[in-house]
């Protein structure tokens, strides 16, 4: 005997989408996989090329905002993951992990308009000139994100922060998505973060030999082979590649090592005196 | 038929009501059906070896452009020497079709492209609004055409076109026609500010009927610029007058593409419209400046097998 539809509902299922240009659209392919029950788009090396483009697009603006403009932002994408925490905790992410990641976005805001100080400064130089350094961000960087909620946030903000923009490939759909909600939510542009799921191993060589990336953060490839072959395709435009040389635990003090890796130094000279 | 053909021609220009007469009795255009069709022909896809002939075939179409105000001598030179060689990376990349400039820069880019075969075009009639007099109009023509200019792109007089005056657009354009001697004559109708696809049709037969070489959609100076309904609109036209007259004229959208995925439609609009007569930059041109990086980028994809990014290209 069919239900009453008074006595029971539709249950309302989630498609996890990609997170490009601030939208969420489906893969341009159309494909799906099921991870866990759930349908989550399955990204192809288009969706990565259509990432990078919006990432590009995004990225002087963001990198032209004010130090304290990025770390506000920062700071209010940390607000929107604790109002959310009860979402990723139905996605059986512990709730000490949630804390800790929400906290990881406390930190890296802080860092934004003090990071300057840290990897530039003025140069002692045998001349009348001030000589100053002034770290600059990298651009566009690929990140293949470790599983962990941790370990995303701990890849993503190091980026951000300092004024790049990225492609993630996530390789916990559901967990990635959830924060590509908060981010949607939380003033960051569209295109300074943008999320792809699917397989690393068909998305990520795209985005290492891609002319228009130009850093390619390796901490979630745990295949070595992957890794060698990526870092490989990314030598042929010089891209900068951050590859842990062994399991990182994300739990830890993170140190400025994982900003200052996506920084470039510029140095000026001017003359004094007179 | 060719000389029945001339006989109804001058008849059409001796007497302005015949002519309006005429326009006014072309077929009225299905909106939604124009707009389906053009729609429908965006969705082919062109893969592979199809996609690289797709590539060359469209940089050899292209009119590569550069219409502002700020325009310098070297600007416009670096321009012309990348209309010869596009891609300096790669010695097989085809050259463009030609380089657009205001009449100004007409010398300064005719001293790169001399004995080049990329030919030179050069705006003219009070370009970008028509609103001049006709002497104006002429005398700019002749100095584009005399500066070494083998290809006119004349505005018509929308305001004229407009107010009905068919038989003043038509003498406008049969003097330019005649000011520019033996350069190819485009004819802009600026479809943006046609305002209906009836008044495309009539211009585009206006314009043919008084001697145009090649019909342009826009200027790109205004809101609305080149547009796939339009653009198969005027495809439609070249083709039935040809049918009727037997003279082949060229089409030319101008202004708005950007990627190659648009030139790629438009390629496939023409086939499916024309035919292959149509399919040479003879007969078919782009009007763009930045469309021609995008083909670039997508070409050095198609031979390294990753991704171009726009740092590896010219910025005009």
């Amino acid at each position: 005997m069919p239900k009453s539809s008074t006595s029971s509902r539709l249950a309302v299922r989630k498609t996890y989408k990609l997170y490009v240009a601030g939208k969420f659209p489906r893969s341009e392919s159309g494909r799906t996989y099921l991870v866990d029950g759930d349908n989550v788009a399955l990204a192809s090396r288009k969706d990565a090329r259509d990432a990078v483009v919006a990432a590009r697009a995004a990225q002087p603006k963001w990198a032209g905002a004010t130090a304290y403009n990025r770390g506000q932002v920062l700071y209010r994408i940390a607000e929107m993951l604790e109002a959310r925490r009860g979402e990723f905790k139905a996605l059986g992410v512990a709730g000490s992990e949630v804390d800790a990641a929400v906290d990881r976005w406390v930190w890296y805001a802080g860092w934004s308009d003090k990071i300057a100080q840290i990897a530039g400064g003025a140069n002692p130089v045998a001349g009348p000139f001030f000589n100053i350094s002034a770290p600059e961000p990298t651009g566009v960087v690929g990140v293949i994100a470790p599983e962990t909620l941790l370990g995303l946030v701990s890849v993503i903000a190091p980026a951000v922060v300092t004024g790049n923009t990225v492609v993630v490939v996530a390789s916990n759909p559901q967990a990635a998505i959830t924060l590509a909600e908060v981010l949607a939510t939380s003033d960051v542009p569209g295109g300074v973060v943008n999320v792809l799921t699917g397989r690393a191993a068909e998305i990520a060589p795209w985005l290492a030999s891609h002319d228009d990336v130009n850093a390619l953060d390796l901490s979630g490839v745990g295949d070595s082979e992957l890794a060698t072959e990526l870092e490989r395709a990314a030598a042929g435009t010089l891209k900068r590649v951050v590859r842990p040389v062994s399991g990182v635990d994300y739990s830890e003090d993170p140190g400025t090592g994982a900003m200052t890796a996506l920084l470039e130094i510029k140095t000026v000279w001017h003359p004094k005196g007179f | 038929m060719t000389a029945t053909a001339t006989s109804r021609l001058s008849h059409l220009a001796d007497s302005p009501a015949d002519l309006r007469t005429f326009l006014h009795g072309l077929p009225g255009v299905d909106k939604v059906g124009i707009e389906a069709r053009a729609a429908a022909l965006g969705t082919r896809s062109v893969k592979t070896t199809s996609k690289a002939q797709a590539i060359d075939l469209a940089i050899r179409m292209v009119d590569l452009t550069t219409l502002e105000g700020a325009d310098t001598p070297g600007k416009v030179r670096a321009l012309s020497a990348k209309a010869l060689r596009p891609d300096p990376a790669d010695p097989t990349c085809p050259p463009v079709a030609a380089v657009c400039v205001y009449p100004a820069m007409v010398p300064t880019a005719a001293a790169v492209l001399a004995g080049s075969g990329v030919h030179l075009a050069s705006v003219a009639t009070a370009f970008p609004s028509g609103q001049a007099p006709l002497e104006v109009k002429l005398a700019d023509t002749r100095d584009a055409v005399a500066g070494g200019a083998d290809e006119i792109d004349m505005v018509i007089s929308r305001g004229a076109f407009l107010a009905g005056d068919y038989a003043k657009v038509f003498d406008e354009i049969v003097a330019v026609k005649e000011a520019a001697g033996p350069a190819h004559l485009k004819v802009i109708l600026e479809t943006g500010e046609l305002a209906t696809y009836d008044n495309v049709r009539r211009a585009s037969w206006l314009a043919m009927l008084a001697g145009a070489d090649f019909i342009k959609t826009s200027t790109g100076k205004v809101g609305v610029n080149a547009t796939p309904p339009v653009t198969l609109l005027m495809l439609e036209a070249v083709r039935d007058f040809r049918e009727r007259y037997g003279r082949q004229v060229g089409v030319k959208p101008a202004g708005g593409i950007r990627t190659t995925k648009d030139a790629i439609k438009y390629l496939v609009m023409i086939n499916e419209t024309c035919g292959d007569d149509w399919l040479s930059p003879d007969w078919f041109r782009f009007g763009a400046s930045s469309l021609l990086n995008d083909l670039l980028m997508q070409r050095t994809k198609l031979t390294t097998g990753h991704y171009a990014g726009p740092d590896y290209f010219t910025l005009d």
